[in-house]
């Protein structure tokens, strides 16, 4: 399918997804509350058929915390990115996708340790680099540490 | 009279117990820690626990300009760096687009595969070491020094390099360079057949890994399991055959896919690759266009404001780069997608039901590299 199709689709899929510019792949914003189903279209629909979740990553961009999803197809090559936001920075949570696909269990682990985002229905949500009881979430913007982090 | 004295015996074949491998165990190649719950000698399940090499990469990017990155990315997967750093440099030059010397190409691509056969005669050592041939660490250890001789004469250092800058190299290759790799080449050819007559064709080898640890296609694909693992697998995941970047689409090489997914077939995939890398670099390395080794760029690299990711096949699987920059000299977020995270996340579900002993033989066959999980 190529990006024009894909575009159509998704769009009738889901209607308020917000489209946004971007040079090397296709980028939408998906309202959380529809991105898991989007997330079941994506993967068992034979035409859409993203089974590779090959990056996920969470991001602070101070107004919101963003969760962005790199899909790509492996029988038919096309690639996808998927954005949702939360504007809640104290109660941060999201859908997981880990039941789709298994590589997101550690990548949202990740997310959930480093960004403080929390994923619902997540099978083992712990934090995985830092300990147990480490206060704070180090790649947020707003994350202070006078001890380990020099500013110059 | 002797008192027999009858103490409560805990039947250990029946029982779940736990046994924690590492942080500091030799099979685990660096300080990673695995919580195996065990009945008898068979793996219920294990736990990974992380971050015992966390440096906090990506928070790091954020304070420094690009070609500092260049820097940090070597520590990653130390046994890649040159193929990480690549990484960084083709971000930068896509989203300056900036087009880089033919010759930069070349010289780039041919680095990068001795610097995977160099990372695979490393596991291919350490494999022989984890399943018990000690002698396998001297043969491999032996060979990768004539690469890592070759590094020094060119690029001044032997692991981490950090030889490529945005835009080119940070100097020229040594002008024996074209001939040490030809010599190496052809050393090595004939040294890799030793490596089959010692390991590959071990009746015990091959006992202990064949139907071991199998991962499905499917599942590779959704554990995102890439590199010489996951194409054991069935998965085409080469990112030099699907995305080509350097001069890969001007070699002829093979992408060689197995169907098992056993610990067998993902040491093959290595020696076959360590086979294509050569073939690679024999169709490159007399067609090296003269010219510069560097582009022109500006003394401060600023990207303009967007996102960019950039996709290069480690020696380990696949590496992505995702960069948000909001037009300053520093990045806003750099998020590495680090082959190892997503190989190690695999383990778990490939280990259930083996014996202990085969634990280590699937931990080597998939070839972590901690620092790369941790960042």
């Amino acid at each position: 399918m190529d990006n024009t199709a894909l575009k159509e689709r998704i769009l009738a899929l889901v209607p308020d997804a917000e489209f946004q510019e971007n040079k090397q792949f296709l980028t939408f914003i998906i309202p959380p509350a529809k991105m898991h189903d989007l997330a079941v279209t994506l993967k068992t629909d034979a035409a859409l058929a993203f089974d590779y979740l090959f990056c996920l990553s969470g991001v602070d961009m101070v107004k919101f915390l963003e969760v962005v999803y790199h899909l790509e197809s492996t029988a038919h090559g096309h690639q996808l990115v998927l954005k949702t936001r939360t504007a809640d920075r104290d109660n941060a949570a999201l859908d997981t996708v880990c039941d789709l696909w298994r590589t997101a269990e550690f990548h949202e682990r990740e997310v959930y340790d480093l960004m403080g985002i929390r994923f619902t229905n997540h099978p083992d949500l712990r934090r995985l680099f830092l300990e147990e009881g480490w206060i704070g979430h180090p790649l947020r913007k707003d994350y202070k540490d006078e001890v380990n982090i020099v500013e110059l | 009279m002797k008192e027999v004295i009858n103490l409560p015996v805990k039947n250990i074949e029946e029982e779940e117990y736990h046994i924690n491998m590492g942080p500091q165990h030799p099979s685990t190649h660096g300080v990673l820690r695995l919580v195996v719950s065990l009945q008898g000698e068979i793996v219920k399940n294990l736990k990974p626990h992380c971050g015992y090499i966390h440096r906090g990469i990506e928070k790091m990017c954020e304070k420094d300009t690009y070609p500092q990155i260049i820097h940090l990315t070597d520590r990653m997967d130390y046994l890649s760096a040159h193929i990480n750093n690549h990484a960084v440099c083709l971000l930068v030059e896509k989203a300056l687009e900036v087009d880089v010397p033919e010759r930069v190409k070349y010289i780039r691509t041919i680095v990068d595969e001795l610097n995977r056969i160099a990372s695979h005669q490393l596991w291919w050592c350490s494999f022989g070491m984890d399943m018990g041939g000690l002698t396998c660490y001297f043969y491999g250890l032996r060979d990768r020094e004539h690469i890592l001789d070759i590094f020094e004469e060119s690029f001044g250092s032997r692991l981490l390099h950090s030889y490529y800058t945005p835009g080119g190299l940070m100097m020229d290759i040594h002008p024996n360079f074209q001939k040490s790799v030809k010599d190496f080449i052809k050393y090595f050819r004939r040294k890799i057949k030793d490596y089959d007559d010692i390991l590959t064709g071990n009746i015990i080898m091959q006992e202990r890994t064949k139907g071991i640890g199998i991962l499905s296609k499917e599942d590779a694909i959704s554990y995102g399991v890439t590199g010489p693992s996951g194409r054991a697998s069935g998965f085409a995941c080469d990112v030099r055959k699907h995305h080509p970047y350097g001069v890969y689409d001007k070699a002829d090489f093979q992408e060689i896919l197995g169907t098992e997914g056993d610990t067998f077939t993902r040491y093959m995939m290595r020696m076959h690759e360590m086979r294509e890398s050569m073939k690679i670099i024999e169709q490159l390395i007399d067609n090296i266009p003269a010219g510069d080794y560097s582009a022109k760029m500006k003394a401060v690299i600023k990207l303009p404001a967007g996102e960019y990711y950039q996709r290069v096949e480690a020696s380990r699987g696949e590496l992505g780069v995702y960069c948000i920059s909001d037009g300053n000299k520093t990045p806003y977020r750099m998020k590495f997608r680090s082959p190892n995270f997503s190989n190690l996340s695999a383990l778990d579900h490939m280990s259930r039901g083996v014996k202990i002993a085969d634990l280590v033989a699937i931990g080597g066959s998939l070839d972590y590299v901690i620092p790369d999980i941790d960042r």
